[in-house]
């Protein structure tokens, strides 16, 4: 880090987990470390986007809320992600917006009370050494962030110090929205040839529940019990969104801070797009399945760039 | 269960992956062929892939689907599945770590000398005959996967794994074997204490193996594993 960079958030209070992200680590799985990365991608491409940041700017995630912080210098920042109180020196903010703020401001975040997962964005980024040529935070691999840690009280978050900019919003219509119940759609793969046709028509006409263990790493959820009736697997690559049936039946989709290689039967994986969604949800959270082929994947894919790449932002005041 | 054998096979993975399935087992055959195809799908694909993971007996690639699809890529696949490359030279290199076998350092030692019929020396000998190779890396940084281990030590993994495993700790899980590159939650049977750092996230190469390597073990003492900055 530069000597002149000493622009900084004071962290008067870290929340319950906060962590810097970026796009993600990768071409490291031959040491055995997975990818991290933002859990809800959209929500982390909107928030560096509403900057005019590259993609790959180091941002704060913050899980459930809870943050408070101090600018010691001015700077704009941007809020995206689930829906949480926004506060200025005490001020209600919008989010999915920039805003700008002066030296002494006290930023808080509340608790989400739609989806659980906020981005907050600075101008440029957050000034964070990268390890493995990325920052993202995975704090089972010790590696990224802050010595591989959440973000902690008292800790002083660091970024350039620049001058006013435009401001920018995202049209309410194109801010995702956080349901209850959730459809995603499943990319059929890996074992699922092996699996008994009814298993899989049980997992693609039930509902399921988002159960208490659910985090970065993945998600378990509780609903009718699958049968994979395969006994022995070697441990295999896991790609993100893949959905695991250990013994028990009970699924569990696997998300950024996911083991690189384990050794469940798998029935495919969770559209990326869905992905996030679902990473938005929290226990409770029913979820229904839906199968599509890759063809069909790859289209949703480009549809979704297309769409982000064509949405405009509109210029708003302080 | 309807069977699906044939190899090696593409699979769909994920929107972004395919896997390739080599062989029903691992062996240092696969091992060998996995770590070429990987190479030649990196040369290949260029910046296409994302990541490779090897691992036992299959290979996932994973893509960068706004880049390129399905299709290319496991039309790239299939070619360079039946291509006849030129073999790689194998690495000859064998890796020796040192070990201190002890029950003080390996609290399961004893159990699984017990339940093996034989004596601790018996174990610890059999554990230092074989010439192992790296199958997979992953679970934690620097964990490497380890086979395969003699059938007369092999052994299950423990029945509600340890909160807490130290750093070195040298491993037994069936018929795999391997060191705890840094303290962690783990179900293996502990047989010895290896002082060597492993993993060292802030040194390149960062890691002392990789995939398709060969290690060997050498007991050493407790003096030995002291002096080479070991801990208990």
């Amino acid at each position: 880090m530069n000597n002149t960079d000493t622009s900084h958030f004071e962290v008067v209070h870290p929340g319950i987990l906060t962590t810097f992200q970026d796009l993600g680590r990768f071409g490291q799985s031959h040491l055995g470390l997975t990818s991290g990365g933002p859990a809800d991608k959209q929500a982390y491409l909107w928030a560096n986007r509403l900057l005019n940041n590259s993609e790959n700017c180091p941002i704060l995630e913050v899980n459930f809320g809870g943050l408070k912080l101090i600018a010691k210098t001015s700077t704009t920042i941007a809020v995206t992600g689930a829906n949480a109180p926004l506060t200025i020196n005490g001020h209600a903010k919008e989010t999915w917006r920039s805003h700008q703020v002066n030296a002494d401001d006290l930023i808080e975040i509340g608790y989400a009370s739609e989806g659980c997962r906020i981005y907050l964005a600075v101008f440029e980024g957050f000034l964070v050494e990268p390890q493995f040529n990325s920052v993202a935070t995975v704090i089972r691999e010790k590696v990224g962030g802050t010595k591989g840690t959440a973000v902690a009280v008292g800790e002083l978050l660091f970024y350039k110090q620049t001058p006013k900019q435009t401001l920018y919003a995202l049209k309410a219509k194109d801010i995702p929205r956080y349901t209850d119940p959730l459809t995603v759609q499943v990319v059929i793969g890996y074992q699922h040839a092996l699996f008994e046709r009814g298993e899989l028509a049980k997992f693609f006409s039930n509902e399921y529940q988002v159960s208490a263990q659910c985090d970065r790493m993945g998600y378990r959820i509780n609903g009718p019990a699958i049968q994979s009736g395969i006994s022995q697997l070697l441990s295999e690559g896991i790609c993100k969104g893949a959905i695991q049936i250990p013994p028990d039946g009970q699924p569990i989709i696997l998300s950024v801070d996911r083991q690189t290689i384990g050794g469940y039967p798998k029935l495919g994986s969770v559209l990326s797009l869905d992905l996030d969604l679902l990473m938005q949800s929290s226990q409770g959270a029913k979820i229904h399945f839906e199968p599509i082929s890759i063809h069909c994947a790859h289209t949703r894919l480009h549809l979704a760039k297309a769409k982000y790449q064509k949405t405009k932002l509109i210029k708003v005041d302080q | 269960m309807p069977q699906l054998v044939h190899y090696p096979r593409i699979e769909v993975a994920g929107e972004d992956a395919l896997i390739i399935y080599l062989d029903k087992v691992a062996n240092s055959a696969t091992i060998k062929k996995i770590a070429q195809l990987k190479n030649n799908i990196a040369n290949t694909l260029g910046d296409y892939v994302v990541e490779l993971v090897p691992s036992y007996a299959s290979l996932l690639v994973i893509f960068d689907p706004l880049k390129t699809d399905y299709f290319a890529v496991k039309k790239v696949l299939r070619t360079l599945l039946t291509a006849n490359t030129t073999e790689m030279a194998s690495s000859q290199k064998i890796i020796e770590l040192p070990v201190y076998y002890s029950p003080e350092s390996g609290p399961d030692l004893k159990t699984l000398a017990t339940s093996a019929g034989l004596s601790i020396e018996d174990v610890i000998k059999i554990h230092q005959q074989t010439i192992y190779q790296v199958f997979a890396i992953g679970f934690a940084p620097g964990f490497a996967f380890l086979g395969e281990v003699d059938e007369r030590i092999a052994c299950a993994r423990l029945t509600s794994p340890r909160a807490k495993v130290p750093k070195g700790s040298v491993g037994i899980a069936d018929r795999q074997t391997a060191i705890y590159p840094n303290e962690s939650p783990g179900g293996w049977n502990l047989i010895g204490l290896c002082p060597q750092t492993l993993f060292n996230p802030n040194v390149p190469p960062y890691l002392t193996y990789q995939v398709g390597d060969n290690v060997k073990f050498k007991a050493i003492t407790q003096a030995e594993f002291l002096e080479l900055g070991g801990e208990l």
